[in-house]
């Protein structure tokens, strides 16, 4: 099934909860979907005869722009079917939710940490959400484009004096 | 060493305490098992057969208590800099640190904008001898474990270790 295809059947069946078709401009034809409906929008998917995308390649966090929304994009395969889709989802800066999908492909599951480690994206229904890759007592999300880095970090300079 | 001479043969060799006890701390540089980051694949590269580290004595141990010296050879994180702290404290005096490849130096490719990313391992352990590359070949690393070896011979042995 080709990304058009898939993307004309979510939007009959989910209405307007599935916002936009991107093609120009990103590198895999992306389809843009409601933030809280991503959890059932991927069960779809992957349990409908048609699609059996089987298996998430990547999850990952984005932030273009300080202006912009974060963003959340979730490569999916099916190993059966051997056709590819890629979701988006968006959600505001200032309180980033994001409905989770761990429980749905285990994969997710540290992957989503990774997210709300670096980016402070918190995805609701996740079942242990808590850093991953930086220590539990540090301050702030790194890579969000306005992340000011602190001066010390358990009384380790963090920046070179010059 | 006058009187003594030639009263037992080939059999006893005179020496003072200090060169004895520092020619076999300096023939025997164990070495903390432990890599950071991709420095640490040209350190393993140092102990594997072709460089050999083990013709000088430098041999590979697992537990800090074992070791009497620290490559650090790596990217040292702040998360990973309270480990190297407390692995350093835990190891037995006399110990040395090595400091190996910029990581380890100053933050190396890290050091602007490098936000997790401790600028230097001298700021939170003593070090000995810093080794610069990016990374530094094995030929380097031999070069400052034999630097290593001249210092600990010109030590008091008996004298404390300033920090
Ligand atoms: S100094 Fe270079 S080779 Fe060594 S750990 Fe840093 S980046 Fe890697």
């Amino acid at each position: 099934m080709t990304e058009q295809e898939i993307y004309a059947d979510l939007s009959k069946k989910f209405g307007d909860k599935v916002i936009e078709f991107m093609e120009e401009g990103t590198l895999n034809p992306t389809v843009v979907v409601d933030a809280a409906a991503i959890a059932k929008i991927v069960t779809y998917l992957k349990d409908d005869e048609r699609f059996q995308f089987d298996s998430l390649m990547n999850l990952a966090g984005h932030d273009g722009d300080v202006e912009a929304d974060l963003s959340v994009i979730y490569h999916l395969v099916s190993t059966e079917l051997k056709h590819y889709i890629t979701l988006k989802v968006f959600t505001s800066r200032v309180e980033p939710k994001v409905a989770s999908v761990a429980v749905i492909y285990r994969t997710a599951n540290w992957h989503e940490r990774e997210a709300f480690d670096l980016y402070g994206i918190n995805f609701e229904g996740h079942p242990d959400l808590k850093r991953i890759l930086l220590e539990d007592d540090w301050e702030g999300y790194p890579l969000r484009k306005d992340y000011v880095p602190a001066e010390f970090y358990r009384g380790m300079r963090i920046e070179k004096v010059k | 060493m006058g009187a003594l001479n030639h009263k037992f043969n080939e059999n006893i060799l005179i020496t003072s305490l200090d060169k004895l006890l520092n020619w076999s701390r300096s023939g025997s540089e164990w070495y903390f098992q432990f890599g950071l980051a991709c420095c640490a694949i040209e350190m393993m590269s140092a102990a594997a057969a072709r460089h050999d580290l083990e013709r000088f004595g430098a041999m590979p141990r697992s537990s800090p208590r074992q070791a009497d010296v620290m490559i650090v050879a790596g990217t040292v994180t702040l998360k990973m800099a309270t480990r190297v702290k407390r692995l350093y404290e835990q190891m037995a005096e006399p110990k040395y640190v090595i400091s190996m490849g910029s990581c380890a130096n100053s933050g190396g490719p890290y050091w602007q904008h490098g936000y997790h990313v401790l600028k230097g391992v001298d700021q939170i352990i003593p070090v000995d001898i810093y080794i610069p590359g990016c990374p530094p070949r094995p030929e380097a690393l031999i070069e400052g474990l034999l630097h290593l070896q001249k210092k600990m011979r010109e030590e008091p042995v008996l004298a404390k270790k300033e920090d």
